[in-house]
C-alpha cells in the first residue's frame, strides 16, 4: 500500500493555542503519564539518528544528579537541510515549550540553544522570545533557564558529544562512547541533546495527545515530520508531510518530471535512483533526516559524489584514521579512476574501504559516509567510470 | 570495593572490576590487541581503531582501549570481520606515512612498521597521502626534530605534553584531511614553549619526532688526530643502553660501556657522577648558606631552593614562573659542570690545549642538547659541552663502530674526573639528588651517618609523583647550631605537571618544604628523554632498581667522601661556593614568555 504525501500543518500553524500554554497545562500531569505518552506517541530524534525521543527523556529523568543540562542542536549542518532555521523565526515558542517540558520531566535547571554561527543574525529575536519564556516561566514556577551558545562552524559539531566538547571550549571531536551525554555529558552531567524539530515535536505530542498525533502516518512511522526540500524541484522549501509515502509519490509531487535520483537525509543519507521509486519509502531502510535533494537527468552523479567526498575530507574532525584517512582514499580513488590511473575494478577495494568505514568510525560522520558512496557508485557505476 | 563484571573473551570467561577496558581484560589472559594510539602512560583517545574488536550483537566494531566491560559482553578480537578491518585500517595509516623505512632513525623500533609487517600490510592498495609540504623536516631545535610526513596522528604526543608535562607545545591544529599536529602559530621548534624533554619522542610510535643527531660529528672528531675528545655518561644510561645492543630491561652495563667507548676511540672515558658528586657539594652548601642567611640572620631568601639538575625542568620555570627564578639553585647540572672543567682544570693537569678539547656527554635526556649550547654555558672560554648524545645515540655509535658488545671486558673509568660514590650513581633516579644530599647534609651538620638502614632513605624513593619527607635535625655540631630542632622538609616531584603543583604552592605562599627536587621526566633520568623505547611504568621501575643495585655495589657512597673531590677543592677550586666555584660551577637564569 502506498501512501500519497500528505501535507500536514501542525509545526508551523500559528500559535491557536499559545505554546505556553500547552506548557502550562503539561505540566499539571504527573511526570508518568507525559513520558507514556511521549513513548506512546512513536516520536523519533529528528536530527537524523532517530533515537526514541520519549524513552530517551525517561533515562534523562532516571538519572540521578542535582545537575543536568538541556542542549537544543541548532547546529544545522547537513547539507540540503534548512528547516531549523525556519522553526526558530517562524515558531520559537513551540520549540521552547518543548525545552521546558524536557527541562521539567528530567529536572534541568540550564538549558542551551546551540546555534551555528550562521545563523547569528536569528540571536536578537531569539533573545526576546527567552525574555517572554523567562516571565511565563516565572508564573508556572518552573525553574528553568535557557542561554544561546554559538558554535564555530564544523559539521561534526553537529555529533552531539563533539558538540558538548565544543561547548566545554575543546576542539569539536566525537567523544568515545559510552558514556553518553545522558550519564555524562557538558561538564560531565547528565544531558539531553536534541534536534530544534524534536523539541518543537515533542510539544505537539503533549498537545494533541499520543492517540491524536499516531494517526498521522503509518503503522511503521508516526507523526509527521519537516522535509527540506531543494535542487531540481519545481516547489523547493520546507514542508510538513505526513511519514510513510513512496519515494515515488513524493517524487510525483515535488520534481520536475525529469527525475533522476534523490538524496534521502542529506549528505549522510541514502542516494536513491528512479528505478527504486516505487518501494522505497522515506524513512525505513534510509535514515530520518531532513534534507531530500532532487536530481534530474542533467546531473553528473559523479559530479555529486565529488563534491559529497570533498564535504567530508574538509568536515571530519580528522581525529580516527577510518574517517579521516578513509575520505581522501574514497575521494582520490574516485577521481583516479575516472581519469584511468586505477582499472574500474578498483571501485570495488574502495566500496570495501566504505563498508570498513562505517564498523570502525568513531562517530556517525564516519559511519555513514558509505550511504552516500556505496549508493551512488552501486547505481551510477558507468558514471564513475567513463 | 568495586563491582565484578564476567565476561567472555574470544571464548574465555574472565571476570574484572567494573570500568576495566576490554583491552585490559583481554591482556589479563594473554590475549594481545594491537594498539598505536594507546600508551598506558596516558589517557586513552580511541582514535587509531586498529584495536577494535568484535562484540557478539553488534554491527559495528568497537576500540578495545576505550569501551568498559559489561556483564554478559562475549567478544571477539580475532575474527574475520577484525582481521579484515583492523588489516584496512592499517593500510590507511600506511597511506599517510611517508614509508621510507630503510632510511629511518625508528627503523626496526616503530609501532606502524612492525604492525603493517604483522599484518603484511600492502602498500599499494591505496594512493599515497603524503603531501609535499610534510616533507619538510623543521630541525630548528637544538633538541627535537618533527617530520610531519611519518606522523599518523595518534596524538600521543599531544597528550604526553599536555597530561605529562602540562607544556601544550603540540597541539592538534586544523580538520579533516587537514588536521595535524602542530606548535603555535606553526612556529618553528625552537622560537615555541618547549621544554625540550623529549618525552614526545619516547612516547611517538614512528619516526615523526626524534631527536637532533650529532654522531657524525662526533665521529669527525675522533677521526681528527688534532682533537682530544673525552665523554663523560650519566648514572642513568648505564642501567638502560643495554636495551639499545639487546640486554634485558634493568641491565648494568657500566664497565662494557666504558670498554665499548674506550675501543671507539674516545681519548678519555669520564664519569658524569663525578661532577654528580661537585654538584652535591655546592648545592648543599649553597642550601645550607640560605638555611643560615634565613634562620641565623633573618634574611629575606628565597625558600625553598629547588634543584637545577634538569635542564627541560629550568625551561619550564623560566617559561612558566620567570618571576619566581630565585628559588633555582645557581649551581649548574652535572654535564655543564663537568664541561666548564674539562676544558680549564682537566686540560690544565693533563697538559692539553683546551681549544683541541671536544667534550662529548652521553646523556638519557634531549634537553641536555639545549643545555649545552646555551649562551651561559661558556665560563672555560670555548663552549664547555661541544655536544650532548642521548642513550639512544650511543648505542646506535656503538652498533656502527662493529664491536661485539656482549663480548667486550669491563673497564672502570679513566682519571681524572672518573671516580664517583654511590651517591652521584643516584642522581639517575627520581628522588636521587634529594636522597644524595641528605646523605652528605646529615653527615656535615650532624657528624653523623643519616639514620637509615645502610643509608637508603627509602622515603624519598619510589614512582609517586610527588613525595615529601622530613628529618629532624638534632645533636648538630657547633658551626650549625642555628639548625638545632629544626625539621627540615623537603619534596620530590617528578614529571612537570606535578612541578607545577609544587610551584603553584610556592606562588601562594603556602609551600611548607626547604628544599625540593624536581625532575622533568617521570621517573627521573631513568624516564629521560633521551632514553631507549619504550619507556612504561614496569620499564622505568626496573631501571630504577638497576640505579639503586648500582650505587649498594659502591665502596663510598656519600659525595663529600669522593676522593677526586677532595682533591678538586684542594687543588682548584678551594672552597665550596667558592669564587671559583661561582665562575665555573654556578650560572644564572634568564626570564622567558609564556608564548
Amino acid at each position: 500500500m502506498t501512501y500519497k504525501p500528505k501535507k500536514v500543518d501542525i509545526i508551523f500553524s500559528p500559535y491557536s493555542v499559545a505554546p505556553y500554554h500547552i506548557l502550562k497545562e503539561t505540566i499539571k500531569r504527573t511526570k508518568e503519564e507525559v513520558i507514556t505518552e511521549l513513548i506512546e506517541s512513536g516520536l523519533r530524534g529528528r536530527g537524523g539518528a532517530g533515537f526514541p525521543t520519549g524513552f530517551k527523556w525517561k533515562l534523562a529523568a532516571e538519572e540521578k544528579s542535582n545537575t543536568k543540562y538541556i542542549i537544543c542542536n541548532a547546529d544545522e549542518g547537513e547539507p540540503g537541510t534548512f528547516k531549523d532555521r525556519k522553526l526558530l523565526v517562524e515558531v520559537p515558542r513551540k520549540v521552547i515549550s518543548g525545552m521546558a517540558i524536557c527541562a521539567w520531566l528530567t529536572g534541568a535547571n540550564l538549558g542551551f540553544i546551540y546555534i551555528r554561527r550562521e545563523y547569528k543574525y536569528l540571536i536578537p529575536e531569539l533573545k526576546k522570545e527567552i525574555e517572554v519564556f523567562k516571565q511565563h516561566a516565572k508564573q508556572i514556577n518552573l525553574n528553568f533557564e535557557i542561554q544561546i551558545f554559538i558554535g564555530a562552524g564544523a559539521y561534526v559539531c553537529g555529533e552531539e558529544t563533539a558538540l558538548i566538547e565544543s561547548m566545554e571550549g575543546k576542539r569539536g571531536e566525537p567523544r568515545n562512547k559510552p558514556p553518553y551525554p545522558i550519564t555524562k555529558g557538558y561538564l560531565g552531567k547528565p544531558t539531553i541533546v536534541n534536534n530544534v524539530e524534536t523539541f518543537a515535536s515533542a510539544s505537539m505530542v503533549c498537545r494533541y495527545g499520543a492517540k491524536e498525533y499516531k494517526k498521522l502516518g503509518t503503522q511503521d512511522q508516526h507523526g509527521s515530520k519537516l522535509f527540506s526540500i531543494s535542487g531540481d524541484s519545481t516547489k523547493e522549501g520546507v514542508h510538513e508531510l505526513e511519514l510513510g509515502m513512496t519515494l515515488e509519490a513524493f517524487v510525483d509531487e515535488f520534481g520536475d518530471s525529469n527525475t533522476k535520483a534523490v538524496q534521502v537525509g542529506g549528505v549522510s543519507g541514502f542516494c536513491i535512483p528512479r528505478k527504486d521509486f516505487k518501494n522505497a519509502i522515506i524513512g525505513i531502510g534510509n535514515t530520518t533526516g531532513s534534507s531530500t535533494m532532487i536530481f534530474n537527468s542533467s546531473r553528473s552523479m559523479y559530479k555529486v559524489l565529488c563534491n559529497y567526498l570533498e564535504f567530508y575530507a574538509e568536515e571530519s574532525c580528522g581525529q580516527c584514521t577510518p574517517c579521516r584517512v578513509g575520505c581522501q582514499q574514497l575521494l582520490n580513488g574516485l577521481k583516479a579512476v575516472k581519469k584511468g590511473e586505477k582499472p574500474a575494478k578498483y571501485l570495488d577495494q574502495l566500496l570495501k574501504l566504505a563498508e570498513t568505514m562505517k564498523i570502525t568510525s568513531k562517530c556517525g560522520l564516519g559511519q555513514s559516509v558509505t550511504n552516500s558512496f556505496s549508493s551512488i557508485v552501486t547505481n551510477f557505476k558507468e558514471e564513475m567510470i567513463y | 570495593m568495586k563491582k565484578k563484571i564476567t565476561l567472555k573473551i574470544d571464548g574465555h570467561q574472565i571476570t574484572v572490576e567494573e570500568g576495566t577496558s576490554i583491552l585490559e581484560a583481554a591482556k589479563k589472559i594473554n590475549i594481545k590487541i594491537p594498539t598505536i594510539c594507546y600508551h598506558e602512560d596516558l589517557c586513552v583517545a580511541g582514535n587509531c581503531r586498529i584495536c577494535v574488536v568484535e562484540q557478539k550483537g553488534s554491527r559495528a566494531l568497537i576500540p578495545s582501549c576505550a569501551t568498559p566491560v559489561n556483564e554478559n559482553m562475549e567478544i571477539y578480537t580475532s575474527s574475520p570481520k577484525v582481521r579484515k578491518a583492523r588489516k584496512d585500517i592499517m593500510a590507511l595509516l600506511v597511506s599517510e606515512h611517508n614509508t621510507q623505512c630503510t632510511t629511518c632513525y625508528r627503523s626496526t623500533n616503530c609501532e606502524l612498521q612492525t604492525l603493517s609487517a604483522e599484518y603484511n600490510v600492502d602498500n599499494s592498495i591505496y594512493l599515497s597521502l603524503v603531501k609535499e609540504e610534510d616533507c619538510f623536516i623543521d630541525k630548528s631545535s637544538w633538541s627535537v626534530e618533527k617530520d610531519n610526513s611519518k606522523c599518523i596522528r595518534c596524538q600521543r604526543c599531544v597528550r604526553t605534553c599536555a597530561e605529562i608535562q602540562h607544556v601544550n607545545a603540540l597541539a592538534v591544529t586544523r580538520k579533516g584531511k587537514d588536521m595535524k599536529i602542530s606548535t603555535f602559530l606553526d612556529l618553528p621548534m625552537n622560537e615555541i614553549v618547549c621544554t625540550n624533554c623529549g618525552q614526545c619522542i619516547t612516547h611517538c610510535p614512528t619516526g615523526a619526532l626524534t631527536e637532533r643527531r650529532y654522531f657524525d660529528e662526533i665521529w669527525d672528531a675522533i677521526d681528527n688526530p688534532e682533537k682530544h675528545v673525552i665523554i663523560n655518561t650519566a648514572p642513568s644510561v648505564r642501567v638502560a643502553l643495554g636495551e639499545m645492543l639487546g640486554y634485558p630491561v634493568g641491565t648494568r652495563v657500566t664497565g662494557k660501556m666504558v670498554t665499548a667507548l674506550k675501543k671507539m676511540g674516545f681519548d678519555s672515558v669520564l664519569d658524569t657522577d663525578y661532577t654528580a658528586d661537585l654538584t652535591i657539594i655546592e648545592e648543599g652548601t649553597e642550601l645550607l648558606n640560605r638555611l643560615k642567611d634565613y634562620l641565623l640572620y633573618k634574611k629575606n631568601v628565597a625558600l625553598p631552593m629547588i634543584t637545577s639538575c634538569s635542564p627541560g625542568w629550568v625551561k619550564f620555570i623560566e617559561h612558566m614562573y620567570p618571576n619566581h627564578l630565585a628559588h633555582l639553585s645557581t649551581c649548574k647540572s652535572p654535564q655543564q659542570m663537568f664541561g666548564a672543567l674539562a676544558k680549564t682544570y682537566y686540560a690544565n693537569k693533563k697538559g692539553i690545549d683546551p681549544s683541541k678539547i671536544v667534550s662529548v656527554a652521553g646523556m638519557p635526556c634531549a634537553a641536555k642538547k639545549f643545555e649545552a649550547n646555551r649562551p651561559e654555558m661558556r665560563s672555560s672560554g670555548y663552549q664547555d659541552v661541544d655536544a650532548g648524545l642521548t642513550t639512544r645515540e650511543l648505542g646506535y655509535m656503538i652498533k656502527q663502530s662493529g664491536l661485539n658488545f656482549n663480548e667486550l671486558e669491563e673497564s672502570n673509568f679513566d682519571s681524572i674526573m672518573g671516580e664517583s660514590t654511590g651517591a652521584g650513581v643516584i642522581f639517575g633516579a627520581t628522588g636521587g639528588v634529594m636522597e644524595a644530599a641528605l646523605r652528605t647534609a646529615y653527615f656535615l651538620i650532624t657528624g653523623k651517618p643519616i639514620p637509615f638502614e645502610h643509608l637508603n632513605i627509602v622515603p624519598v624513593r619510589g614512582l609517586d609523583g610527588i613525595k615529601t619527607a622530613s628529618i629532624k635535625l638534632e645533636k648538630c655540631l657547633p658551626e650549625y647550631s642555628f639548625l638545632e630542632g629544626i625539621e627540615v622538609k623537603v619534596a620530590i616531584a617528578h614529571g612537570l605537571t606535578n612541578a607545577r603543583t609544587i610551584m603553584d604552592q610556592i606562588v601562594a605562599g603556602t609551600s611548607p618544604y626547604h628544599f625540593i627536587e624536581i625532575m622533568a621526566c617521570p621517573g627521573g633520568c631513568i624516564g629521560g628523554g633521551g632514553q631507549p623505547i619504550p619507556t612504561t611504568k614496569e620499564v622505568r621501575l626496573k631501571r630504577i632498581k638497576a640505579i639503586y643495585d648500582e650505587d649498594m655495589g659502591k665502596p663510598i657512597r656519600m659525595s663529600h667522601e669522593n676522593p677526586e673531590i677532595k682533591q678538586i677543592y684542594k687543588e682548584f677550586l678551594t672552597t665550596p661556593n667558592g669564587e671559583k666555584s661561582h665562575h665555573y660551577l654556578h650560572t644564572t637564569y634568564r626570564k622567558r614568555n609564556r608564548y
